[in-house]
């Protein structure tokens, strides 16, 4: 952003507190990046408050539970027709979305390097990366139902543990899906030549990254605090 | 130029990738390894913030953006560690209360039958 100057032609490049009253002082935007890229900083900002309060909601239904809270690496054990390994699609599904993250960093990059193509196909991996995630969650849903888990009651502790699993992964597997569909409506749009009939701007891919890091940065909280703690 | 936004080497991309998967095999390995306790705890929640730290500062580009962005998405979330605290807070006396007027669960833990 170092083009950022005041009209008085003073670089806006005070670095530490003094750039910050600089930057919220001046009479224009504050931010020097572009309205989309800070919209969506701010979307996420409101969206780590509603994934906060759901994991501080589980927080406190399992601390209050009297029932023994069910053994998570236990009831996400799966068995490949020997002994049950635990939590072993929870770790695939966290690789797949870790490498999708990958993938999508490295498709804003060849979108600022204006490389359609490359960028047009990292999208399209990234989104299957997304959808065989989905897909995954879907398995394990169907498994823990089967076993009889519902949102108010399970068979193998505290009831409260199966509205939380619904709801917490639920909504995070919601975001995983709205963020599949972005990612293909973004690529489709680099790969047919949209965004060069707006000027050449990719910085659609880098607010498209944004939403899919956190959704992988949900992830990692989600693994923590329900699936190993 | 602002038009041409966050460039930077792939380079620092790729590591950061390969550094999440490395820390992701060790956060599966504190479960794996069945570590319990505190040293269980304290595993979970170090590779838990690397892990986040390195996606919002690398792949999220924080790092590079000016300090006015970081302190308006990164400082609201600190109000969140006052919810937890008044949360467990507010938690444990549920449970007190719980066991003071129903007594102790009697409930046995069940593990999953695997098919």
């Amino acid at each position: 952003m170092s083009e950022a100057v005041l009209s008085s032609g003073t670089e806006l490049e005070a670095p530490g507190a003094k750039g910050v009253a600089d930057d919220f002082s001046r009479d224009k935007q504050v931010f020097g990046v572009p309205w989309g890229k800070a919209m969506m900083w701010i979307f996420l900002l409101s969206d780590t408050f509603i994934f906060s309060c759901f994991l501080v909601g589980y927080m406190s239904v399992r601390i209050a539970s009297t029932d023994p809270w069910p053994i998570p690496s236990e009831v996400f054990a799966l068995s490949f027709g020997g002994e049950p390994i635990p939590l072993v699609l929870i770790a695939i599904m966290t690789f797949i979305l870790i490498t999708s993250s990958g993938t999508m960093a490295m498709a804003v990059n060849m979108g600022y390097r204006k490389d359609r193509n490359k960028t047009f196909w990292l999208m399209v991996a990234t989104a299957l990366l997304g959808a065989s995630f989905v897909g995954m969650q879907a398995f394990e849903w169907t498994k823990l139902i089967m076993e009889g888990v519902r949102p108010w009651g399970n068979p193998f502790g505290a009831a409260q543990f199966g509205s939380s699993f619904f709801m917490i992964t639920g909504f995070h597997g919601m975001h995983v899906s709205a963020g599949v569909i972005y990612l293909l409506v973004v690529a489709f749009r680099v790969k047919t030549g949209f965004y060069e009939r707006r000027g050449g701007n990719y910085e659609i891919v880098e607010i498209a990254g944004l939403y899919w890091h956190f959704v992988d940065l949900v992830w990692v909280f989600i693994f923590a605090f329900f699936y190993l703690w | 130029m602002a038009a041409e936004g966050q460039q930077h080497p792939i380079k620092i991309y790729l590591w950061i990738w390969l550094l999440l998967f490395v820390v992701s095999f060790f956060s599966y390995m504190v479960d794996y390894l069945q570590f319990h306790g505190a040293l269980r705890w304290t595993l979970i929640l170090i590779f838990m913030f690397v892990k986040a730290g390195f996606i919002v500062a690398i792949f999220m580009h924080m790092k590079w953006e000016r300090l006015a962005l970081k302190l308006a998405i990164l400082g609201p979330p600190v109000a969140i560690m006052v919810l937890i605290w008044l949360m467990s807070y507010e938690g444990f006396h549920v449970e007190d209360t719980r066991i003071e007027y129903y007594g102790e669960s009697t409930m046995e833990p069940q593990t999953p039958a695997h098919h």
